[in-house]
């Protein structure tokens, strides 16, 4: 893993809640779906950086709100623009500072265009997200256009071949004509990778890429994005629900739990010594093609259901549904008091690998030491 | 006698483009109390065969051949209203894929959870609800729910409340098309757990299918594997997934993203299944096979015993 391509911190997305006339005119404060709330994470290059959550977690929406495809409440996001970019940024007047970096959420919607180039996505269905009258010639060489790269169109073509060599849609002469429903799923998926690192990109962020797919070519794909990793030196931002896949591809994993980032560390680390409560309950609940488990219930550590986004909890956000608060208030444990008055930050509890829970005495430390030094 | 006989089961669609032969040839049984996990890929078939059951395969599909014995009578010589009265909900009850989407927006919970109680029975409107209510708890849910709307409630409760319907009426058989699939994983494992309670207090049957073959190991103590229209494996669970004899199965189970244990790498199963419109000759997996040999694209293997209750069809383990 190299240098920082990405650093985001803070990021807030918040959708507000209409409100009907009457509500209007009695002045009612406005609402807001906080879906994002307060992330901040770093990616380095060469890194596959995972979001793992539950629906409703915030985790599309923060990589959407990476392309700016949601507005952006606050926060800020230095990315660190190609060369080709970072020129084109010159041009229309944005200063690069002197690591090489650039506050994309800065960006006005015309000075934001090249970035495009630089950060792809791919999205969960392959079936919705190619257009089905294009051939997957058109399909890949439509960024091309649109980009202005690539002087003629044999300069195009070639291209797209070396797209479609690298995603390994082999021989290249007999799918390039083809439209997409003329391909399977896994080949679907196959072409939105290639019309993603066409541009040559520093950054792809892959939505559930896998989700839809059939189990038999689920590692076809993720075999694919590991490559490109390597190959190219790639970044992916890789979002899911499935712990599983995700341990096959990330070098990271980010648990968010309703807009916030729980826990972050090395993929085997969270996986085989979760720090956050929520963690343990997802790793708890994952089933595993083993007949064994069918004599046993599962014991998930939850309770409850996701609150709405709209009413956060006080304090940290996941204690009405953790049984580890409710266990240390039943025995009178003082460090509980703290989860429904402070909302715990996110802390490096061991080596690289950080936690949102007071649970751990670092991060009870940081709220004291906050505390201590704002009085 | 078993609960459950179904022998050579064969239904197709009638398609302007063709015959689609969905379930080609199905044959297999279920005993009471017995819980058996039919696996496959989208397009095997096994949704056909969870309606064909039921009778309820949408046009222009339909049963062709074959036979379905539920307690020794043939549903597929039954009247439909002969069928409605004697197995539909009574005998057998679905859940259906996506059912807890199905539930009508403008209409109490309630209202719908009791409407097979008020046509297959002559239970008052009261008695119906007195007994949702009791239905309702055994799922983990308060009472009071009924009174609610669908939009109020969370995918897990209408999950929850669609498991409810399906043992309302206390059936031998419920069969479970991909009950957790839309779920987020900790209400999957939550479902599951429910599952497994109300099979052990109620012992009923269950039939469920799925494409995740975790969602199998979780529940179910036989194992079928699916692949383009027939069953390819079939045995106790333990052995179909600790001793896999179908290379569609070994290679299925090596696809399988494990969290737990050492990382090992990941195969998949290269090209795609076959049109079923005009499926290959001989075994139809052959084409994607690794093991194939000389009579796998000639003739289609037939089903062997290969060890005690654990069948496979594969040439491997025919004798010619």
């Amino acid at each position: 893993m190299g240098e920082k391509v990405l650093d985001v911190r803070d990021l807030r997305v918040w959708f507000p809640v209409r409100r009907g006339l009457i509500e209007t005119i009695t002045g009612r404060a406005r609402l807001y779906v906080r879906a994002v709330d307060g992330v901040s994470f770093d990616i380095r290059r060469r890194e596959t950086f995972c979001f793992v959550g539950e629906s409703g977690c915030g985790k599309t929406t923060t990589g959407k709100a990476l392309l700016r495809l949601v507005p952006i409440t606050g926060g800020s996001a230095l990315f660190r623009p190609s060369k080709e970019v970072a020129e084109e940024l010159e041009k229309r007047g944005v200063t690069i500072d002197e690591d090489g970096m650039v506050d994309i959420f800065k960006l006005n919607e015309k000075q934001f265009h090249p970035v495009r180039r630089d950060i792809q996505m791919v999205y969960q269905d392959p079936f919705g997200s190619l257009n089905p009258r294009f051939r997957v010639r058109d399909i890949l060489e439509e960024p091309l256009i649109v980009h202005k790269i690539g002087e003629t169109k044999s300069e195009r073509l070639e291209m797209v071949s070396r797209a479609l060599e690298m995603v390994k849609l082999t021989p290249v002469s007999e799918f390039i004509d083809r439209y997409p429903h003329q391909l399977s799923g896994g080949q679907r998926q196959r072409v939105a990778i290639a019309r993603a690192i066409i541009m040559n990109p520093v950054l792809v962020v892959a939505d559930e890429p896998v989700s839809m797919l059939d189990v038999s070519i689920r590692a076809e794909i993720l075999e694919v994005f590991n490559l490109l990793k390597e190959r190219l030196g790639l970044s992916f931002i890789y979002i899911t629900h499935d712990l599983s896949t995700a341990r096959y591809v990330c070098d990271r994993i980010a648990v968010m739990y309703l807009g916030k980032i729980v826990e972050i560390g090395e993929a085997d680390d969270v996986i085989q010594e979760p720090l956050h409560p929520y963690t343990e309950a997802l790793v708890a609940a994952i089933p595993e093609p083993d007949p064994r488990n069918r004599l046993k219930f599962r014991d998930i550590k939850i309770k409850g259901e996701v609150p709405s986004p709209v009413n956060i909890p006080p304090g940290c956000r996941f204690h009405p549904r953790c049984i580890l608060y409710e266990e240390a208030i039943k025995r009178g444990e003082e460090w509980a008091k703290l989860c429904t008055k402070a909302e715990p930050p996110l802390v490096e509890v061991k080596k690289g690998h950080y936690a949102a829970c007071f649970r751990h005495e670092a991060v009870r430390a940081a709220v004291t030491a906050k505390a201590a030094g704002g009085s | 006698m078993p609960l459950l006989e179904v022998t050579d089961l064969r239904t197709y669609y009638y398609t302007l483009r063709g015959v689609v032969r969905a379930v080609d040839g199905v044959s297999f049984t279920l005993d009471r109390g017995e819980t058996l996990g039919i696996a496959g890929e989208s397009g095997c078939g096994k949704s056909t065969l969870a309606w064909s059951i039921l009778r309820l395969v949408p046009p222009p599909g339909r049963i062709v051949g074959g036979s379905i014995k539920i307690d020794g009578m043939d549903i597929t010589k039954m009247s439909e209203a002969e069928l409605r009265r004697k197995v539909r909900w009574r005998k057998v009850s679905m859940i259906f894929q996506g059912a807890m989407n199905a539930f009508n927006p403008v209409l109490k919970v309630g209202d719908q959870v009791i409407e097979p109680l008020l046509l297959h029975t002559d239970m008052t409107r009261e008695e119906a609800w007195a007994k949702a209510e009791e239905m309702v708890q055994h799922v983990g849910l308060p009472p009071e729910i009924l009174e609610r709307y669908p939009h109020e409630l969370s995918g897990g409760q209408k999950q929850r409340l669609v498991i409810a319907m399906a043992i309302l009426l206390e059936p031998d058989i419920v069969i479970a098309d991909e009950p957790t699939t839309a779920l987020d994983v900790v209400i999957q494992a939550q479902i599951l757990n429910l599952m497994k309670r109300l099979y052990r207090e109620k012992k009923m049957s269950i039939i469920l299918i799925t494409h995740d073959l975790s969602v199998i190991a979780e529940l179910a103590e036989k194992t079928a594997i699916m692949y383009a229209g027939k069953i390819v494996e079939y045995g106790p669970s333990d052995a179909v997934f600790e001793n896999p004899l179908h290379p569609y199965t070994q290679a299925l189970l090596k696809a399988v993203p494990r969290l737990r244990g050492p990382k090992e790498r990941l195969i998949y199963i290269p090209g795609s299944p076959p049109d079923l419109r005009n499926p290959p000759r001989g075994c139809r997996f052959y084409p994607r096979c690794e093991k194939r040999f000389e009579p796998c694209d000639r003739e289609e293997p037939p089903m062997v015993e290969a060890e005690k209750g654990h069948f496979v069809a594969c040439w491997l383990y025919a004798r010619r």
